[in-house]
């Protein structure tokens, strides 16, 4: 251990550039200042002024909404190709194809949907978000869900055949319980990367429904309020609590 | 009670092979109601993929399976009357002992207190009635192979498979376990299937066993039937110890290092190169006068109850084992002379 104790001084800096600028923006959430640059001691009037922006509130319903049915639709497609890709196919083209969409830069994907939406002449709104999310989505949930089957004993679904239940029976009673905390930790971090997606977003959304991400970088273009501060605390909160849940399951899983 | 008799499944030129490899090669067994039967060889011979033909995971590329008068092949594997207990068990980790055994049942859509009946009558035939709440984490190998066996038998299935039921035991658990598997196969009168790469498992257990080897059935036979009178090379090294002359078959036995070494021809007659099987326990020390072959005295091995002697042979590259009840009944470098009951020496084409 003494002998590497040098290589803690590039770790400690590495932590300190990761966090404090976070720990700066929750910090000046609470500024009683106008002005984000100059402290004028502590206040939640911030958090206030948030709470009765209707803009904000808008586009934070927008999110949720997005968020929400994004999360369930990956879970739904993504745990199925997750299935399909362990226990019925060898094909690596499959594969790699199954998961690309978690990996293809954002923008490719954001103008490539805009581009197959108005092909297919789809109006834009939150409903194209809401595929759009999916599309990555539904590769993550694949992604995990997939590493925790690789893990299950594949004779359990067999067992339950032999046992007289058919093939769905054996889905839902045997592969699903098995596979859940994968499925849960896969919903939460679908549901986090969707409340704060904005290039993918910006791209597929129509003019009238912004997405919160949306609302925010239009708030910014005219100057960064403490406002802003506040609300990017709080997003912080949902996002931390959310991947610390999905952590904990999974680690659950391992150990079983 | 077991009361063995008719044939239950018949097993007819099943052919299953895997891109270049081929798994099972024109098998045909006929394996009888009650019978506790085993399918034995070394690993890849392909009996567990008979196995899994029979439980219904492996479709045969060939062939046709009989269970009584129904084709078996026909069904899927949740309806077939046909249970499997896994290598692995395979017990449902998310649920209690009692609701891995009750599944099967639900699954029949058995009455509720029917299935809580038979479900607490099987877990006191297993003797698990006190762990029915725990989940399977929380049991020991032995008791989660019994959990697994009661789910199996819950169903009263007409044939029970059991893929390697032992082998994740330890060698004490598992003498145990031979023989409660032995007892129970006759309590429940359920007709058995083993698969097993352990002869002495087969030997202790089955009433009659299949020996398998390259995807084909080398010989059925009872375990006494399979040691005696192996009917082929294969056999005879893959089942117990054996001492092994290669020479020219001759009427009455081969010709070994220019004298005729005595055994009986099992079946079809033999000609050209064959070996001569004798048992190491068949084995005996005589008189010169008496003597078949002659040989010096290697090693000896005393065991408690019993104790070996190799023997040199000129002509015969590996010893001449030799075994009696008590203490080596000969000393090392000793000139010895050998012997053997003819009707008890098997002659076999090489």
């Amino acid at each position: 251990m003494t002998r590497i104790g040098w290589l803690r001084l590039p770790l400690t800096l590495t932590y300190v550039f990761l966090y404090v600028p976070v720990v700066v923006l929750v910090i000046m959430s609470f500024n009683a200042s106008k002005s984000p640059f100059s402290w004028g001691g502590v206040s939640t009037h911030w958090y206030a002024v948030l709470a009765g922006d209707q803009n904000v509130l808008k586009g934070l319903g927008n999110t949720l909404v997005v968020a929400a049915g994004a999360t369930v639709l990956s879970v739904a497609l993504g745990t199925l190709i997750a299935v399909g890709l362990q226990r019925h196919s060898n094909s690596s083209f499959l594969d790699s194809f199954a998961l690309a969409p978690a990996i293809v830069p954002d923008i490719v994907l954001g103008i490539g949907l805009l581009v197959f939406f108005s092909l297919i002449s789809v109006t834009l709104g939150l409903h194209s978000v809401l595929l759009a999310h999916v599309v990555f989505g539904m590769a993550f949930v694949a992604a995990v869900v997939r590493a925790r089957l690789s893990q299950t004993d594949p004779s359990l679904e067999e067992a339950s055949r032999d046992l007289g239940a058919g093939q769905v029976a054996t889905f839902f009673r045997i592969t699903v319980p098995s596979i859940m905390p994968a499925i849960i930790a896969g919903a939460l971090l679908v549901f986090t990367l969707s409340l704060d997606e904005f290039v993918i977003a910006f791209f597929t959304d129509g003019p009238s429904t912004p997405t919160l991400p949306i609302v925010i970088y239009s708030m910014v273009r005219f100057g960064v309020t403490p406002e802003i501060n506040a609300l990017a605390s709080l997003l912080m909160l949902v996002s931390f609590t959310a991947v610390l849940a999905a952590q904990r399951l999974t680690r659950l899983t391992d150990s079983v | 009670m077991t009361t063995q008799g008719d044939v239950l499944v018949s097993i007819q030129r099943i052919a299953r092979r895997f891109g270049d490899v081929v798994a099972l090669d024109d098998v045909s067994i006929d394996i009888r109601d009650n019978e506790f039967f085993a399918l034995l060889g070394p690993s890849g011979c392909g009996k567990t993929t008979l196995l899994r033909v029979l439980a219904g995971f492996e479709e045969p590329d060939a062939g046709q399976v009989l269970l009584g008068d129904t084709d078996l092949l026909a069904l899927p594997p949740h309806r077939r009357p046909v249970n499997l207990m896994f290598q692995s068990y395979a017990l449902f980790p998310h649920m209690s002992v009692e609701r891995n055994v009750a599944y099967g049942l639900e699954r029949e859509g058995t009455a509720k207190a029917e299935v809580r009946t038979r479900v607490g009558e099987v877990l006191e035939t297993v003797g698990l009635s006190e762990l029915a709440k725990r989940r399977p984490s929380q049991l020991s190998g032995g008791q989660r192979q019994r959990v697994a066996l009661a789910r199996a038998i819950v169903k009263r299935p007409r044939l029970l498979l059991l893929d390697e039921p032992l082998s994740a035991l330890d060698r004490k658990v598992r003498a145990e376990m031979q023989l409660e598997l032995k007892r129970l196969q006759h309590d429940v009168g359920i007709t058995f299937v083993v698969v097993t790469h352990d002869q002495e498992e087969a030997m202790s257990m089955a009433d009659r066993i299949a020996v398998m080897h390259e995807g084909t059935v080398q010989q059925v036979d009872s375990p006494v039937d399979l040691y005696q009178r192996p009917s082929n090379l294969f056999v005879a090294q893959f089942i117990g110890t054996s001492n092994l002359f290669a020479g020219d078959a001759v009427t009455g036995g081969i010709r070994f290092a220019g004298r005729t070494l005595p055994g009986v021809v099992v079946g079809e007659p033999i000609s050209g190169a064959s070996r001569l099987l004798v048992r190491p326990e068949d084995t005996v020390l005589v008189e010169p006068r008496d003597a078949l072959l002659s040989g010096r005295v290697i090693e000896t091995q005393f065991f408690g109850g019993v104790s070996t002697v190799a023997i040199t042979v000129a002509g015969h590259d590996v010893p001449v084992l030799l075994t009696r009840q008590g203490a080596p009944s000969a000393v090392r470098d000793a000139e010895v002379h050998l012997s053997w009951d003819p009707a008890k020496a098997v002659v076999l084409s090489a």
